[in-house]
């Protein structure tokens, strides 16, 4: 029975551990769409066909021998900024070539022990660093509903892995809008779980009080049956959490009667594409018409979030990415004669870093330098607790607030590689969810009249993803 | 409001950051850094008299008991050195003195 890349990766593992479908058909079939699809996309930086064949062919073997597991010979995609024991990994930056990690990320080992299969490492901004995936060392993502335009970032490769049919389901990073926006772009469901909901060990870490793995897929089920996967405590990451995982699958068919979505008209009032505004009130009277209740909300300091968002990002990647030196791994540059500890380190990173990264840890390391401080990084630190202030006040009055996930649809590849704030503006509705910790998920709401796609995003409670997942799969046309 | 970001100073933050730049990429970041600089200065006309900053949004002590565990081993440590001598167990770099 050939598969077809349409097939959901639920159904895909329940009728590979009954016998009706082969794992390494499976396998075969996603492979060679790869190999048709890849060349003109661009989504992978690495496709690791043998060791995913063996994989499968193991699982078919051992077939029948123990229960189910939830995502039994599935094929997966994760950002190449998880680690991957003995598979390369290089977060789409040249500092990073040639790195073999001694151990996988958390996520990797709870999907393999679920049954997944790791088919490959997809392209991202380099360091997650971006919001186009053009900023990377391995070539530019293009987007599979339309080629000139990007995928979004920095999770492209991810999101357009998925959107092409070469896996059913991947795995981003979300650090200030990193899965939802690429979601957005390519017509899928991404998740952003809450800060600590997911470990992040062996993530390489962009901004470590923002940064948040989560999954992306084409059904608000298939991502719930990910994230049900990849979530709970990891005795490995300090910042992980203890709370309860729910059974995201048992909530995902209970509607959305009686929901309370709130929504602050007067931030998504500003400069929203008319498309996407249209996009965003169809799906709220869609859900007023499943039984939800539309409620105005304020948050007065949300057109602040992104100042806040990149000096606060910056700063975090300014230390984070000292550990990038030439001496323990990866790229360091050639020792030119005279040269001492100090310049090869200083060339290596000049060699070994992309113009935007160089860009964030000039920005960091300025915010947090002696003199401005105070002026940049604490006071970004004290509009954050603003707001998330705000969204406290929303949730009295709301169970979740809805945006758009983007201003726009997909934009064109190299529309806004010249100016950097352009480029940080395409995430003013994301980064607050970063801020504050909370739980977000972008969900497909229609298309453009150019027929490209649109998302909308809602934000919840702490540790609320089922009702997120339960209000994006009430979306979805049956 | 602090004053433009210089070229001088650009070359000082590059400094710190350990970075090399070149003398187009000092210009380029002087003038890029200080239209995003000049674009976050909104944030500085907001009262945040008495608000505590959020530097991490779970503000609780994380504990642990103090075990002995595993550690990689040497070999996998040095397994992506660039240059490294195994035999010693040690990471090579340039001459520091």
């Amino acid at each position: 029975m050939a598969a077809s890349p349409v097939q959901t990766a639920r159904r895909m593992a329940v009728d590979i551990a009954t016998g009706a479908q082969s794992a390494a058909e499976i396998c075969r079939a996603f492979l060679e769409r790869i190999h048709v699809e890849e060349p003109r996309i661009g989504a992978f930086n690495l496709v690791a066909d043998e060791r995913a064949l063996a994989r499968a062919r193991a699982i078919d073997a051992e077939r029948g021998r123990g229960p189910g597991l939830p995502l039994l010979g599935v094929p997966i995609a994760v950002k190449d900024n998880m680690c991957t024991a003995g598979v390369p990994t290089t977060a789409s930056s040249r500092i990073l070539r040639g790195f073999v990690p001694p151990y996988s990320a958390t996520v990797v080992e709870r999907l393999e022990s679920a049954g997944a299969i790791v088919i490959g490492k997809t392209n991202m901004d380099e360091f997650a660093m971006g919001s186009s995936t053009e900023n990377s060392a391995h070539g530019t993502t293009r987007n599979p509903r339309d080629l000139t335009r990007t995928p979004g970032g920095s999770s492209g490769g991810s999101a357009a892995a998925v959107a092409a049919g070469m896996v059913p389901v991947s795995l981003g990073s979300d650090t200030g809008g990193s899965i939802r926006q690429p979601a957005a772009f390519c017509g899928l469901v991404g998740v952003k779980p809450t800060y600590g909901r997911v470990s992040r060990y062996g993530l390489l870490a962009f901004a470590s009080s923002l940064d948040q793995i989560g999954p992306l897929a084409h059904t608000a089920e298939d991502a719930a049956l990910v994230l049900q996967v990849i979530a709970g405590h990891d005795p490995r990451d300090a910042t992980s959490s203890s709370e309860t995982v729910p059974d995201y699958l048992a909530a995902i068919d209970r509607g959305v009667a009686g929901l309370r979505i709130g929504v602050p008209r007067a931030f998504v009032g500003n400069g929203v594409d008319r498309d996407v505004q249209q996009a965003f009130d169809d799906a709220l009277a869609r859900w007023e018409g499943a039984g939800a209740r539309i409620v105005d909300v304020a948050l007065p300091h949300a057109g602040h979030a992104i100042p806040v968002y990149y000096l606060v990002a910056t700063a975090e990647a300014s230390s984070n990415l000292a550990r990038y030196d030439g001496v323990r791994y990866g790229h360091r540059a050639v020792s030119r004669q005279g040269d001492g500890l100090q310049q090869m380190y200083d060339r290596t990173r000049d060699e070994g870093f992309g113009a935007e990264v160089k860009r964030r840890i000039m920005l960091g390391t300025y915010v947090l330098s002696a003199g401005y401080y105070d002026a940049y990084y604490l006071k970004a630190q004290q509009v954050r607790t603003l707001l998330r202030q705000d969204y406290e006040q929303a949730f009295d009055q709301c169970d979740v607030v809805a945006m758009p996930t983007t201003p726009t649809p997909a934009f064109k590849l190299g529309e806004k590689t010249d100016d950097p704030i352009q480029m940080y503006l395409s995430d003013v509705f994301t980064v607050g969810a970063n801020l504050t910790g909370l739980p977000a998920i972008s969900a497909p709401a229609g298309l453009s009249a150019d027929s490209l796609p649109i998302g909308i995003q809602l934000t919840g409670r702490m540790f609320d993803e089922a009702t997120l997942l339960a209000a994006a799969r009430s979306l979805e046309v049956d | 409001m602090p004053t433009a970001l210089t070229r001088a100073d650009v070359a000082r933050i590059a400094e710190l950051a350990r970075l090399d730049l070149t003398p187009e990429e000092l210009d380029l970041f002087t003038r890029q850094l200080g239209d995003i600089l000049g674009y976050v200065e909104q944030i500085r006309d907001l009262d945040t008299t008495g608000v505590a900053p959020t530097s991490h949004v779970l503000n609780r002590p994380v504990e642990r008991p103090d075990l002995v565990v595993t550690p990689l081993s040497r070999p996998d440590a040095l397994a992506n050195a660039p240059d490294a001598a195994p035999e010693a167990g040690l990471f090579k770099v340039p001459r520091v003195l």
